[in-house]
């Protein structure tokens, strides 16, 4: 994007920076031509269209450009042909009759086609014809002229990025053509789109204080970077060269308005961060929230059952390739139940084998499960190999939602938030209405109580445990679409999970859903401060600190754990 | 077992070393090691009998630094009851701060012969060396920031955790993040310390060629001493008035604080004192491996240590040195043998000592184990599992 009109100085100049110094100029020229000329009818006559291409033919490229500009300003769909054709270096001008005429190899020979009509009128080979040559400035104006023709394109979505194009070069020259394109623009939002590049134009072509002040006008209502830019711009031109004060007090407000609303902005992409970095830290520490928080068991490979989760969606969807290739759409619907199954039978196994011998004595299980988590990894890596593996996103998952403000939504985030609430709400509708939520909740408060009512406290301690490992899969079915699944995929989430299932208070979803959330948020608002590292870090400092004040975490409970 | 201190009349302190049958078996290992290590490697011809090759004055070397950090864990868990999860980084503290001096020894006969400024710091364009650098040229001031810095860590962790009282599983996690927070600034470029690289290429220490056999044998020698040293000094604290009172809370805390002891004054000390030998091991570990780098941070190496000390036998102190052995012994000869074995090796063994072994190796030798006022939990799997059963009505 220009950010000023004036020349580079000599020695600096960029080599493609000749729209810089150039493009100001022809601007002129044609504004000159626009202003002496009569009002030209919208479109060429055939005649009026053979005359300038005939002039494309020029002998100096300075000469060519105003061609060039000439016909680009007049819009008609004839002209994009004959110029795309010279960009493509495929304009001739025939050596016997001294016409310019598009040339289409044909085999051996070359058929003329006439830039007018578009009917081939003759053919020759190579020798007859006489190639126009282009250079690079010229090229440049070829493409600036193509772009800005295609205003004019009956498909909206070429009209779109026409005027997008527009919008960033804001070339004066292109005023009047952007004029006849809004007259007749008949979509309503792309029109809205043409007027405010309509403005953006009039603010730097403006001559009177009260065009500048209308262009101000529709500008200040905008929230776009772009928008700030251009007004900044201003801003500085018209500082410089002692514009009307009005001008430059109401430029000045307009930049601090769009600049309030972009930080507005800037805030609340700053809350969707955090919140998907929520989400995730949701996921990898809700199924820890039971196995640590409920139960009070340190289940150092927790990352582990995550991992697991992840590898089982990648089975999943090989196993979708060999038997059911066209379905491929639904494997991760159907790993959501296959990883909580494996992962949960995994957790009930270790339960058994491992944990169930160690209530009471959180170090040694913290060791024992650390260990497990080691023994987990090195198994994974012999079966599927230390590379990470490739779990492709569904479609419905791929795209984003994209905001002028340049604020970016990715679907795959948005669809993992909205996951993360949903298992959350599924747990605590697990825990509150279910016979087995009931049970659990009641081995937790009063283990000997409940088992001489009846309950099986042992195999509540492996379900519970086998709940927490289950879910902990669901999470890696998740995780796979952000991170690579490779057998350390869940080292990364246990200190995490940790740190939020103790900052929201052991035992407590609710807790664990808002530590999640405030910790993602604080994270992603320190970052653009501190930088990536920089603001883990403060977040862990802070953590401990805070673990030193309020030991038990934002909502203490009691429960099993709190006494160990 | 008799007691020497009546039947001889001895001081108290020849009193617990001689009771101290394991104790008095490591140092005489350590003494002779001492004496024979370098005598064989350089007295010796290579091919003689009796001769002790470079390598395994490096993997001595290795084993007794992490043996010394295996110990510094011991005294704080298997006397106290705080299980750290973050001793690595006070540990690498330490190394950090030998590492330190040896690059400033390098001088100019770096890659880029900066007389000042250390290789890295020349290729992130650094123009002058840090503040925090300065000093670091000078031996002394470097082993006494081995020791201060990770002592003064663990003084103001330890004084905020142990003031509010965060205990047991919860202090084990902080100490892990502790030690990832430090990971992650370590790792960093702007921190000075060489980023993801570390501090190598060392050249020599105090004048003398850190490749050459004679500073290598000083070297392990040193560190055997130290090892000898720091033991005396932890045997000395666990049997001591304070000792009694640090058993006294690993088993009941609350009770000791009834009592009317400042808990977390004793936790502290001990905490405090424990740190300082992680960081002279850390100290020792550098210029004898000739790198350190962020990794040592890692949690996973922190963890790794405790394993060491439960393989062994906590509460005994030789048990640490013992387990720090066995284990990396075991590592050096997996990752050799078959490099895919040793995780599997290393995660079966966390489970199955803690199941079956809770006292360890020396608590599986009789006679050591029944001698030893190790945790209280009974020594084989099988009354354990008997304790356990007995238990399951009794948990609440």
């Amino acid at each position: 994007m220009r950010q000023d009109f004036s020349p580079p100085a000599p020695g600096r100049m960029p080599h493609h920076s000749f729209r810089r110094f150039f493009l100001p100029l022809f601007a002129i020229m044609v504004l000159m031509l626009v202003a002496l000329a009569p009002q030209q009818a919208s479109a060429f006559s055939d005649e009026q269209l053979r005359q300038n291409a005939e002039q494309l033919n020029a002998k100096s490229s300075t000469k060519k450009l105003d061609v060039i500009e000439k016909m680009a300003a007049d819009g008609d769909p004839r002209v994009a042909a004959i110029l795309e054709a010279m960009l493509d270096g495929d304009l001739y001008a025939s050596k016997a009759d001294d016409k310019v005429v598009i040339g289409k190899k044909q085999g051996k020979v070359w058929q003329h086609i006439d830039v007018v009509s578009g009917a081939v009128t003759g053919e020759s080979g190579s020798a007859d014809l006489d190639k126009i040559r282009i250079n690079n400035r010229l090229r440049g104006a070829l493409r600036d002229a193509l772009a800005t023709l295609n205003l004019f394109s009956p498909d909206l979505a070429i009209r779109r990025a026409a005027v997008e194009t527009v919008m960033d070069t804001r070339d004066p020259a292109m005023a009047p053509l952007l004029q006849r394109a809004i007259e007749r623009e008949s979509n309503p939002d792309l029109l809205a789109r043409m007027e405010l590049a309509k403005a953006t134009m009039a603010l730097a072509a403006g001559e009177t204080s009260q065009e500048r002040l209308d262009a101000i006008d529709i500008l200040a209502s905008q929230t776009t970077p772009q928008i700030r830019a251009v007004l900044l711009q201003f801003v500085n031109a018209a500082e410089a060269e002692n514009y009307d004060p009005k001008v430059v007090a109401a430029a000045k407000d307009a930049v601090a308005s769009v600049e309030s609303r972009l930080k507005m902005w800037q805030t609340g992409g700053d809350v969707y961060r955090g919140i998907s970095l929520g989400s995730v830290l949701l996921l990898a520490a809700v199924g820890l929230a039971i196995t640590f928080g409920v139960m009070g068991v340190i289940n150092m490979a927790h990352g582990e059952m995550i991992m697991i989760g992840a590898y089982t969606t990648y089975a999943v969807q090989q196993a979708f390739l060999v038997f059911w290739p066209a379905g491929i759409g639904w494997s991760l619907a159907v790993a959501v139940p296959v990883a909580f199954l494996v992962s949960g039978g995994v957790g009930v196994v270790v339960e058994r084998l491992i944990i169930r011998f160690l209530y009471g004595r959180p170090l040694e299980t913290l060791l024992a499960t650390w260990g497990l988590s080691l023994f987990l990894q090195q198994a994974i890596r012999s079966i599927f190999g230390a590379s990470n593996r490739q779990v492709v996103a569904p479609d419905f998952m791929s795209g984003a939602i994209e905001f002028s403000t340049g604020l970016v939504l990715t679907y795959n985030r948005l669809w993992i938030i909205l996951f993360s609430l949903i298992v959350v709400g599924g747990i605590a509708a697990v825990l509150r209405y279910t016979a087995f939520g009931l049970q659990m909740r009641a081995v937790t408060q009063n283990r000997r109580m409940a088992g001489s009512v009846g309950i099986r406290t042992g195999y509540v301690d492996a379900l519970t445990f086998g709940l927490g490992s289950g879910i902990a899969g669901i999470a890696g079915v998740a995780l796979s679409q952000i991170d690579n699944v490779s057998p350390n995929l869940g080292q990364g989430y246990i200190i995490d999970s940790f740190m939020v299932v103790v900052f929201g208070g052991v035992g407590n979803l609710w807790g664990t859903v808002l530590g999640a959330f405030s910790l993602g948020i604080v994270n992603k608002f320190l970052e653009p401060v501190a930088g990536a590292v920089l603001a883990k870090i403060f977040v862990l400092v802070a953590l401990i600190l805070f673990i030193q004040k309020r030991p038990k975490g934002l909502f203490a409970l009691k429960g099993r754990a709190v006494e160990a | 077992m008799t007691d020497y201190r009546q039947k001889y009349k001895m001081t108290p302190v020849l009193g617990w070393l001689l009771q101290d049958r394991g104790g008095m078996i490591l140092l005489g290992i350590l003494l002779a090691g001492s004496i024979l290590i370098p005598i064989g490697n350089l007295m010796f011809p290579e091919g003689s009998a009796f001769h002790v090759p470079t390598w395994v004055l490096g993997l001595l070397g290795k084993y007794l630094c992490y043996a010394l950090l295996a110990l510094s864990v011991d005294l704080i868990w298997g006397f106290c009851g705080i299980l750290s999860l973050g001793h690595g980084a006070f540990f690498a503290l330490g190394g950090y701060a030998m590492g330190m001096y040896l690059m400033r020894q390098i001088g100019d006969r770096g890659v880029y012969g900066d007389p000042v400024l250390p290789d890295f710091m020349v290729f992130l364009n650094w123009k002058e060396l840090p503040w925090y650098w300065y000093g670091f040229d000078h031996f002394s001031f470097a082993i006494l920031m081995a020791m201060l810095v990770p002592g003064v860590l663990a003084f103001v962790f330890g004084f905020l955790a142990f003031r509010s009282r965060v205990t047991g599983v919860y202090l084990s996690i902080i100490t892990q993040a502790m030690t990832y927070a430090l990971l992650l600034a370590f790792f960093r470029n702007d921190m000075g310390f060489g980023g993801n690289n570390g501090l190598t290429d060392f050249k020599d220490i105090l004048g003398f060629d850190l490749q050459s056999d004679q500073t290598r044998c000083v070297l392990v020698v040193a560190s055997a001493l130290m090892l000898a040293i720091c033991y005396l000094v932890s045997r000395g604290i666990t049997q001591s008035r304070l000792g009694k009172v640090l058993i006294a809370i690993r088993d009941a805390e609350s009770r000791v604080r009834f009592t009317g002891y400042r808990v977390e004054y004793y936790k502290l000390f001990v905490f405090t004192v424990s740190a300082v030998m992680a960081g002279i091991a850390g100290a020792l570990y550098v210029p004898q491996i000739g790198i350190i780098n962020p990794g040592e941070f890692a949690p996973a190496a922190s963890i790794e240590v405790v394993i060491w000390v439960a393989v062994g036998g906590r509460g005994t102190l030789y048990g640490a040195v013992l387990g720090a052995f066995i284990v990396n012994y075991a590592k050096t000869f997996f990752t050799g043998v078959m490099p895919d074995f040793w995780l599997f090796f290393l995660g079966g063994l966390f489970i199955a000592v803690t199941l079956f072994l809770p006292k360890g190796v020396i608590g599986a030798i009789p006679a050591f184990g029944a001698a030893n006022g190790g945790p209280g939990a009974p020594g084989n799997w099988r009354d354990r599992l008997a304790s356990w059963r007995a238990n399951q009505g009794g948990k609440a």
